[in-house]
């Protein structure tokens, strides 16, 4: 899997927590979850559900922990992957 | 003094119908909701049959966004926020505004138990040492007070949001206490109601009382038999019903559509005493709940002229017959028209008092009474009571005017409110 395509599949993650004032179009490898894009905070728990579902891998405390914008979304999963 | 309150919108989500229109059409001509549920007899249950609301995925569509979807599976909230909206819509009303909550609207919204299904699913993770997957949304979908937090979101109500929960009783104990927050000035709109979930880790319980019909699962459609000397049990159901109380200046001033006036009602419990128990009421109880409805109300006995009863199709029916004889002292020719629609959709459990409210209310609009399914062989002991003309079998030209509805519950508890033909 391409950095491209990974990036492409949390987007495709992502856009159903957006609140309806925020457009995927938002979304960039800077955005922060909570703060730039909105996203509930009770809603990255899902997220992170998610990400371990679409990328087979699991993500622990300090994982989530450390998640606050896209980047570190996407270094972690690869990490994981590697 | 007091407002004087009225019901300026309704939705409902029965097993007989989705939307005012389907459900009042469904009413009228006698149409039931009672199937065969193969889930049941998969898991062999003596009763597999039940009344639950077919939502389409379309229709889940139009009342959820796909977050909110992800993952839902508390039934009561899917019935509840459909209800709630449409009653909400149905009044004239909108959303509230994204920075402003709308402080004079408050709601109530009653369950027995949410999310039955949500728990179960959790319940599962859980025991498999899974917590960590069990999403966000569990503790939402499963407080009772899930269906009220999702339509205040949703609807943007800023009063009190809060859930009412007496067990049967639920919905029309809501509405009474809707009335009374609205009656005392604290809101100009309350949206009452109440839902309950479907499925079988709500029924298996009453299964097991062996207090459901075993004998129709074939024929669903004849197995709930209010009134009748064949009753053999109520037939579990669910869905949810929803009512827009509203102060009557509130309404006058938007000019909105009165389905009928809340005269008031009456709150009680027989303290499981005399003959009432956990699972029976205390004909005493009973009685007076209903005279104090009358006397709160501000009416004669005499000007009751249509009752919609709790009579569940068990037993015990000829005993709420003889108690509202008792406590109106009117009986035979002089006894008022009386129904019951747990024929068609079986007793919704907590939601049954507010499905059969709205279902009573549209026959102010419609000038009509509801026919009382399967009862053709109305039970012996009612005959000696009232006369069988007061049970309209099927549905029929008639103009009520004072309306009494009753709900009885398990831990012995009772509610009676009276509606009126909306005259200024």
């Amino acid at each position: 899997m391409t950095k491209e395509e990974r990036y492409e599949k949390l987007k495709d993650i992502i856009k159903i927590y957006l609140p309806e004032d925020v457009s995927v179009e938002a979304i960039t490898m800077e955005s922060h979850f909570i703060n730039e894009l909105n996203i509930n905070s009770a809603n990255l728990v899902d997220i992170i559900l998610d990400v371990e579902d679409e990328f087979d891998i699991q993500l622990e405390n300090e994982d989530m922990d450390r998640m606050q914008t896209v980047k570190d979304a996407l270094q972690i999963i690869e990490g994981k992957l590697d | 003094m007091s407002e004087r309150v009225v019901i300026t919108g309704m939705g409902v989500c029965a097993p007989n119908g989705i939307g005012l229109e389907a459900f009042g059409k469904a009413m009228d001509t006698g149409q039931s909701g009672i199937r065969f549920i193969p889930e049941l007899k998969a898991l062999e249950f003596g009763c597999q049959i039940a009344g639950e609301p077919h939502i389409s995925e379309g229709v889940l569509d139009s009342y959820f966004t796909p977050l909110q979807r992800r993952g839902l599976n508390a039934t009561g909230i899917i019935y509840g926020v459909i209800a709630g909206t449409d009653a909400w819509k149905d009044a004239g009303l909108s959303e509230a505004p994204s920075d402003t909550p709308d402080w004079d609207s408050g709601i109530l919204f009653g369950t027995g138990t949410l999310g039955v299904a949500k728990f179960h699913e959790a319940i599962h993770l859980i025991d498999n040492k899974q917590v960590r997957r069990l999403g966000s949304t569990t503790v939402i979908q499963t407080m009772a007070s899930g269906v009220s937090a999702y339509l205040g979101g949703i609807l943007g109500c800023g009063n009190q949001v809060t859930t009412n929960s007496s067990a049967c009783t639920t919905g029309t104990e809501g509405i009474l206490m809707g009335y009374e927050r609205i009656a005392s000035g604290k809101a100009k709109r309350m949206l009452t109601g109440s839902c309950s979930d479907s499925g079988p880790y709500v029924w298996a319980g009453f299964d097991a009382m062996r207090i459901l019909p075993r004998n129709y699962n074939d024929t669903p459609e004849t197995a709930s038999r209010p009134m009748s000397a064949s009753a053999a049990g109520f037939v579990p159901g669910s869905g949810a019903g929803a009512l827009v109380l509203e102060s009557l200046s509130s309404a006058r001033a938007r000019g909105a559509k009165i389905y009928s006036e809340v005269l008031g009602g009456s709150l009680n419990s027989g303290g499981q005493r005399r003959d009432g128990s956990m699972t029976a009421p205390n004909s005493e109880a009973v009685q007076r709940c209903i005279q104090q409805a009358i006397h709160n109300s501000g009416i004669q006995k005499s000007d009751i002229d249509c009752i919609n009863g709790h009579l569940t199709a068990t037993a015990k029916d000829a005993l709420e017959i003889e108690n509202w004889s008792q406590a109106l002292e009117r009986s035979g020719t002089d006894f008022p028209m009386i129904n019951s629609f747990k024929g068609h959709f079986g007793h919704c459990l907590s939601a049954a008092g507010s499905i059969e409210s709205v279902a009573a209310v549209l026959q102010f609009e419609k000038n009509r009474i509801f026919g009382t399914l399967n009862c053709e062989d109305v039970h012996p002991e009612i005959t000696k009571c009232i006369d069988t003309d007061s049970i309209p079998h099927e549905t029929r030209d008639y103009s009520p005017n004072v309306l009494a509805k009753a709900s009885f519950g398990f831990g012995d508890v009772n509610a009676c409110v009276i509606f009126k033909r909306f005259a200024d």
